[in-house]
C-alpha cells in the first residue's frame, strides 16, 4: 500500500475544497436556511406534525441527504474527471500507485466534503429549530454510508464522461428527481395508495428513511431493509469500479 | 540493460497496429534519441513503458522488473516527462512538483524540491500559479515534477519541441547533469541536430518498428563519408591500373570515377590521386563533393521502409 501517494491525492483534493472554504461553507449555511423559510417557517406552519414530528424538524434528515448526496456526486465526479479533462491523468498512470490507491484518495476526498456540508446542515438547522437524534451511532452510520456510496457513484460519472455535459447529465436527470421524489420533504404516508407502492422503486426513499429513523425512530420503510439498500448500492459501486480498473475503461488504453 | 523491451506490440482498439515488435536494451546510464517522424510510435512506446497504455504482447523491464506484474517497482524509477503540457493550472508550482513526489510514494524532501526547482531556474517561480507561467516556463514545471521523485530512467518526450534556444540549452544543459548523476535517458526527437548533440546512441523508428539503433559515435563515423566525384572529358571503359590502389567506382557510363574517402582520417589522399589521375592521362572536367547526413540516413530508411 503506497500510503504516501494516497495521502498526496487526498489532501490535494482537500486544498481544492479549502481553497473555496468560504463557497464550501456559506452555501450550505444559506441554502439550508431558505428550505427553512420556505418550507420550516411558510408551509410548515400550515403542517402541523409528521409522524408526531414537527414539520420544520421532520425536514431536517431529508435536508441533509439531498445536500450530501448531490455534493458527493459533484466533488467525485469532477474530482477524476478533471485531470483526464487537463490531461494531468498521465501522471496517476504512471504513478507507482494501484487503482484501489487512486479511489481511495479521490472518493475519501470526495466524502469528507460531503460529511463536512452535512455536519454543517446538522448545526445550521438545530439553529432553527430543535432536531432529537435518537440512534446518534446510526444516524453516522447511514451519514458515512450515504457520503463514500453516492462518491464511489461519482467516480463512476467522471470515469465515464467524456464531456462537460455528460458529468452533468445523470446528477441533473437521475438523481435530483430520484432525491426530490425520494421523501426529503414529505413521508411517503402522505402520498396516495398508488404512488406509495410507485415510490418504492426508488432507491433513494430507502435512504432517507433510514436516516430520518436514526433522528426520530419512525420509518417509511424497515429500517432493516434500508440498511440492506445502502450496503447494496455502495457494493454495486465497488463492483463496477472494479470492473472499470481491471478493464482499463475510459482510462487506460 | 536497465531498460528491456522485448518483441512489443500495441495494437489499438480499431485496429491500428502502433508498434509491431519492438526490441531494444537500453544501457544503464546512457543517453538514448529516439527519431522518428510523427506517428512513427515514439509515443505509444514510451507510454506503454509507462503505464499509460497496456502493451498487446511482448513484454518490458526496467531496472528488471515487468512493467505490467510488477508495476510499482518498475514505476518507481520512471520519470515521464510528457509531450503535451499537461498541468493542473490552478495551483502553485512548488505544489505541484511536491505533489508528483508524493503520488510516487517517496517522502516529503523541501530540498530536494528547492535544488530541482533552482535547478530549472523555476525557484523565484515557485509561488506562481501553474497558468500564469510562459510555455517555456510550463515545459521546465513538467520535467521537475518528472524528476521530483529521483527517478532512474528518465523518458522525455519530445522535450523542445516548441522550445526557444535558450530553453533547449537549458535543457541540454540539465540532461548532461543528469546523466553525470548516473540517470538513464531517452528522449524522443524531431530534431536531428539535438540527437547529435547529446544522445550517445541513436534509434530511428517508424511505422511501428525500430529500423536501427546505433552508437552516435559510429553513425557520426558513416556521417563523415565523402564522396568525391571526378567528371571526366572522355569516357572510360574501366578504372586504369595504375588508379587500382584506390578503391574507384565507376559511374555515369564511364564519364566519372568515384572516389569515397573519411574526413575524420588524418588525409584524405585528393591531392594525390588527382595527381594519379592525371598521370594516367585523363582529363578532368568537373569535381564534386558529397556528404551524407545523419537526416540522408534517417530519411533513406523511413524512405525505404514506406517502399
Amino acid at each position: 500500500m503506497n500510503y504516501t501517494a494516497v495521502w498526496a491525492i487526498y489532501s490535494s483534493e482537500m486544498v481544492r475544497f479549502f481553497r473555496t472554504i468560504a463557497q464550501s461553507f456559506i452555501s450550505p449555511v444559506i441554502s439550508t436556511s431558505l428550505y427553512f423559510v420556505v418550507f420550516g417557517a411558510a408551509i410548515g406552519s400550515r403542517i402541523d406534525q409528521v409522524e408526531g414530528v414537527s414539520y420544520g424538524a421532520f425536514i431536517v434528515p431529508g435536508l441533509i441527504m439531498l445536500s450530501v448526496m448531490t455534493q458527493a456526486l459533484s466533488n467525485a465526479s469532477f474530482g477524476i474527471y478533471f485531470p483526464k479533462f487537463i490531461g494531468t491523468v498521465y501522471e496517476l498512470l504512471s504513478a507507482p500507485i494501484s487503482f484501489f490507491e487512486i479511489v481511495l484518495g479521490f472518493v475519501g476526498a470526495a466524502a469528507t466534503k460531503a460529511l463536512f456540508i452535512g455536519v454543517v446542515i446538522l448545526a445550521t438547522a438545530s439553529l432553527f429549530v430543535d432536531v432529537p437524534i435518537t440512534h446518534p451511532w446510526a444516524m453516522v452510520l447511514f451519514l458515512v454510508l450515504t457520503c463514500v456510496s453516492f462518491s464511489l457513484f461519482g467516480f463512476i460519472i467522471g470515469v465515464w464522461a467524456g464531456n462537460f455535459e455528460q458529468l452533468q447529465l445523470i446528477p441533473l436527470l437521475v438523481v435530483t428527481p430520484l432525491v426530490f421524489l425520494g421523501g426529503s420533504f414529505y413521508s411517503i404516508s402522505m402520498l396516495p395508495a398508488i404512488w406509495q407502492k410507485i415510490t418504492l422503486f426508488n432507491p433513494v426513499v430507502y435512504l432517507i428513511s433510514g436516516f430520518r429513523w436514526s433522528f426520530f425512530g419512525t420509518a417509511d420503510v424497515p429500517v432493516g431493509l434500508s440498511l440492506l439498500a445502502i450496503f447494496g448500492f455502495t457494493s454495486l459501486c465497488m463492483v463496477i469500479i472494479w470492473w472499470i480498473f481491471k478493464t482499463g475503461w475510459r482510462i487506460r488504453a | 540493460m536497465i531498460v528491456d523491451i522485448k518483441d512489443l506490440r500495441k495494437t489499438y482498439k480499431g485496429g491500428f497496429e502502433a508498434l509491431k515488435g519492438v526490441t531494444l536494451g537500453i544501457k544503464e546510464g546512457e543517453i538514448l534519441a529516439l527519431l522518428g517522424p510523427n506517428g512513427a510510435g515514439k509515443t505509444t512506446l514510451i507510454s506503454t513503458i509507462c503505464g499509460i497504455t497496456n502493451p498487446s504482447s511482448g513484454s518490458v523491464t526496467v531496472g528488471g522488473h515487468d512493467v505490467v506484474t510488477d508495476y510499482r517497482a518498475a514505476r518507481s524509477m520512471i520519470g515521464l516527462v510528457p509531450q503535451e503540457i499537461n498541468l493542473e493550472p490552478f495551483n502553485k508550482v512548488i505544489d505541484v512538483v511536491t505533489y508528483s513526489r508524493g503520488l510516487f510514494g517517496k517522502k516529503a524532501n523541501p530540498a530536494k524540491i528547492e535544488e530541482i526547482l533552482k535547478q530549472l531556474s523555476l525557484w523565484d517561480k515557485k509561488d506562481a500559479r501553474v497558468m500564469m507561467l510562459s510555455g517555456g516556463m510550463k515545459r521546465r514545471v513538467l520535467i521537475a515534477k518528472a524528476l521530483s521523485h529521483e527517478p532512474r530512467v528518465l523518458f522525455l518526450d519530445e522535450p523542445t519541441a516548441g522550445v526557444d534556444v535558450e530553453l533547449r540549452k537549458d535543457m541540454w544543459d540539465v540532461v548532461a547533469k543528469l546523466k553525470e548523476q548516473g540517470v538513464t535517458i531517452i528522449l524522443t526527437t524531431h530534431y536531428i541536430e539535438e540527437a547529435e548533440a547529446i544522445a550517445d546512441r541513436v534509434g530511428v523508428i517508424n511505422g511501428g518498428e525500430l529500423l536501427l539503433v546505433e552508437e552516435k559515435a559510429a553513425l557520426m563515423q558513416r556521417l563523415g563519408q565523402k564522396t568525391l566525384q571526378v567528371d571526366l572529358q572522355a569516357p572510360v571503359e574501366r578504372v586504369p591500373e595504375s588508379l587500382a590502389g584506390y578503391d574507384l567506382e565507376l559511374a555515369e557510363d564511364g564519364h566519372a570515377l568515384r572516389y569515397h574517402y573519411d574526413t575524420t582520417g588524418e588525409s584524405t589522399g585528393i591531392t594525390r590521386l588527382l595527381g594519379d589521375i592525371s598521370a594516367a592521362g585523363l582529363q578532368l572536367k568537373d569535381l564534386q563533393t558529397e556528404q551524407s547526413s545523419l537526416e540522408d540516413i534517417f530519411v533513406g530508411l523511413v524512405k525505404e521502409d514506406a517502399a
